[in-house]
């Protein structure tokens, strides 16, 4: 674990995997949409508009997995002190936000033809909406403390007691009523008709793999960001002990 | 014990420690928060509370359940429908004038925003359908559940 905390090791597989991941994830997902979008038939009470399922799980899986994944670097960050888990903290935060919005907005337009309603007040509504407003606190806090030069532990505290809100997701169907279906994949057990099912895991695996691929290529810009931080750091120092001399030797 | 664990744990050993302890208070906490929360952060009443505990009727309440089948009866006004939500073990009756979401029909689930009529009858100002956890293509919806695990598995193979 610790041998990958030299960044410049990290950054070579980093970045033999950034293009792969994004060139895939983009390739898997063009692939898996048209398939849905193409093949799958109408459902018996929802029409096409079921379609919207392709996006709309993944950006729900990636979501809550994303705050899952801050959680955890969160933990190592915290515990062993490891360089490279806030920068990947850091770098999952965005795409997180960007997959949990639009798990909102597919959801809202799929609501409105469906359950007739673009929006309610319900529990997985709800706390999906509380899960894009912690990521959007968290890259604010975040982009503060990186702007300042401070320590990143209070995000790191941030990620940490933001996780709860993941389980109460997950089982906000279960333990209330609500207007959205309870869940349709369960360990080992599908509600969801092979004819969709399919083309939905291919889905989830282009999405994730884009998530991967955009996590790493941000991690890469946030290490060359504090590099170039550094060096220009030690250029201003040397500009200034050089100034400093000048007027020492005249003296 | 000896001189070594006197002096106590690795920082690293500590922080994690610390961190677990920290950690599982909070599961707990937000656990126990969700579970007072059990009843009202519900969505709508089942059918069974609707009628063990009547709301006043000038109270706002939503009423969720599953759709009788063949209980949908258009009024002869043309706008007004009357139906049966049940929950399998109570059943209220419906009245909704206006327009009915597309996904409203019989053995289906459906979310009446409305209130709770003296006579017992439910008059809803607004529907919401609720859609299950399952989706099947037209073609599979008519049979049972046998017939569609023969259906899938036969594309399976």
């Amino acid at each position: 674990m610790h041998g990958y905390a030299n960044p410049a090791r990290f950054l070579k597989i980093a970045r033999w995997f950034t293009m792969p991941l994004l060139v895939g994830g983009l390739v898997v997902t063009a692939a898996a949409l048209v398939w849905g979008w193409m093949s799958a038939p109408p459902d018996r009470l929802m029409g096409d508009s079921v379609k919207i399922l392709f996006v709309h799980l993944p950006a729900a899986w990636l979501g809550m997995g994303g705050w899952t994944a801050i959680a955890i670097a969160s933990l190592v960050e915290l515990v062993w002190r490891h360089p490279l888990a806030a920068i990947s903290a850091r770098a999952v935060a965005v795409p997180g936000a960007v997959f949990a919005f639009l798990c909102l907005a597919s959801g809202s337009i799929w609501g409105r033809p469906t359950w007739g309603t673009w929006w309610v007040w319900d529990g997985r509504l709800t706390s999906m909406l509380v899960l894009l407003f912690l990521y959007l606190g968290y890259i604010a806090l975040t982009n503060a403390l990186a702007r300042e030069g401070s320590s990143s532990r209070i995000a790191a505290i941030f990620g940490l007691v933001g996780a709860i809100n993941v389980p109460i997701i997950n089982r906000s169907v279960v333990w209330w009523n609500s207007l959205h279906q309870p869940p349709s994949i369960t360990m080992g057990n599908s509600a969801i008709d092979p004819v969709y099912l399919y083309p939905l895991l291919a889905s989830v695996l282009g999405f994730s793999l884009l998530f991967g691929g955009v996590v790493l290529a941000r991690m890469r810009a946030i290490l060359a960001d504090a590099q170039a931080e550094a060096r220009l750091r030690r250029k201003a120092q040397k500009a200034e002990l050089a100034q400093a001399d000048v007027p020492g030797v005249e003296a | 014990m000896n001189a070594t664990s006197s002096k106590g744990l690795k920082p690293k050993h500590q922080r994690l420690v610390l961190l677990s302890v920290a950690l599982v208070a909070l599961i707990g906490a937000g656990l126990l928060a969700a579970w007072a929360l059990r009843n009202q952060a519900s969505y709508f009443y089942l059918p069974s509370e609707i009628v063990a505990e009547a709301p006043a009727p000038d109270q706002g309440v939503r009423l969720g359940g599953m759709v009788e089948m063949g209980s949908i009866e258009e009024q002869a006004n043309g706008t007004t429908i009357h139906f049966i939500v049940e929950d399998g073990t109570a059943k209220v009756p419906v009245s909704f004038t206006g327009i009915a979401p597309a996904l409203f029909v019989e053995g289906s689930g459906v979310v009446a925003e409305g209130t709770m009529g003296p006579d017992g009858v439910f008059v809803a100002d607004n529907l919401l359908a609720k859609h299950d956890e399952n989706y099947m293509p037209k073609e599979l919806a008519g049979m049972s559940q046998e017939q569609v695990r023969q259906q899938v598995e036969a594309t399976l193979e």
